[in-house]
């Protein structure tokens, strides 16, 4: 069984806490990547997304190996770099869903508004 | 996608933790009051509308939901890379109105049970969602098979091919 150590996940806490490299995991779970694929997915520049994959290579949550003039990106290979991507999925689910539920809970409130606050 | 966030201002961001070895916690604010957004967790035809969000390709089939404590509830979906449609069946545990929630996930034998917390302040509601695992092998299973919440991996492809096309 694999362990679920404190110290890795204090590491990569920090280089989790921005959403572009939330965003970079999410894609690199999916299929590798160059550093200039990542570059155009994000709409940043080579040095912009140079430093995101910097910290999250640092945290060892993303490895990289230039091959000729080509940077590929991968995730790591141990557990917790899978799960900081399921997690950043599972909250994407959760995200889409609330998106729509602000529109259920609009629409309520003004036909509540409309009934003339009959309720508190 | 990084535009404006912040760890310590209340926004409208969802956010998802793995809070402990064996739960998952979400959390989120709506504008509008816990009864309101309590109801649209209860009334299958308003959680219709948003359980299944548009952007990941899901199609409602039926809701069922008999929300009182020990009530069951099957949602069924379809969506076009599955000819089976997929069904999440449980029962509800607790209902209180309008602040909680309980039911349990019986899709499989190690299933969450699902905490809803609903606290209300200054008229937004301050929701919280645990998924509480009965062990950490069930979590961590869970995050192994890569499928979210029981959706297949598929939504995420088809998800990022429908972006692609808009």
């Amino acid at each position: 069984m694999v362990q679920f150590n404190a110290q890795p996940v204090d590491a990569s806490f920090a280089a989790l806490s921005d959403a572009t490299r939330r965003g970079v995991l999410v894609r690199l779970a999916r299929k590798d990547a160059s550093i200039t694929e990542l570059a155009d997915t994000f709409r940043m520049t080579l040095t912009g997304i140079k430093k995101h994959v910097s910290v999250l290579e640092q945290a060892g949550l993303v490895v990289t190996e230039k091959v000729g003039r080509v940077r590929t990106c991968r995730l790591g290979d141990s557990r917790l770099e899978k799960e900081a991507a399921w997690i950043e999925r599972y909250r994407q689910l959760w995200a889409a869903r609330f998106d729509e539920l602000d529109n259920v809970v609009e629409e309520l409130m003004q036909k509540e508004k409309a009934r003339g606050r009959r309720k508190k | 996608m990084d535009a404006g966030r912040s760890e310590t201002v209340v926004t409208n961001d969802t956010e998802a933790d793995r809070r402990s070895e064996r739960e998952l916690v979400v959390t989120r604010v709506f504008d509008g009051p816990a009864r309101i957004v309590f109801d649209a967790w209860t009334e299958p035809e308003l959680l219709m509308r948003w359980w299944a969000p548009k952007s990941f390709g899901i199609t409602f089939l039926s809701c069922e939901a008999d929300v009182r404590p020990g009530g069951t509830y099957r949602f069924v979906f379809g969506h076009p890379d599955s000819e089976e449609p997929m069904a999440f069946v449980g029962r509800y545990l607790e209902v209180e109105p309008p602040s909680r929630l309980v039911w349990t996930n019986e899709e499989s034998e190690d299933g969450a049970v699902t905490t809803l917390t609903f606290e209300e302040r200054d008229g937004k509601t301050h929701l919280m969602l645990r998924d509480l695992y009965p062990s950490k092998e069930a979590l961590d299973e869970a995050v192994a098979s890569g499928s979210t919440n029981a959706y297949p991996e598929q939504f995420d492809e088809l998800d990022v091919l429908l972006k692609s096309l808009q």
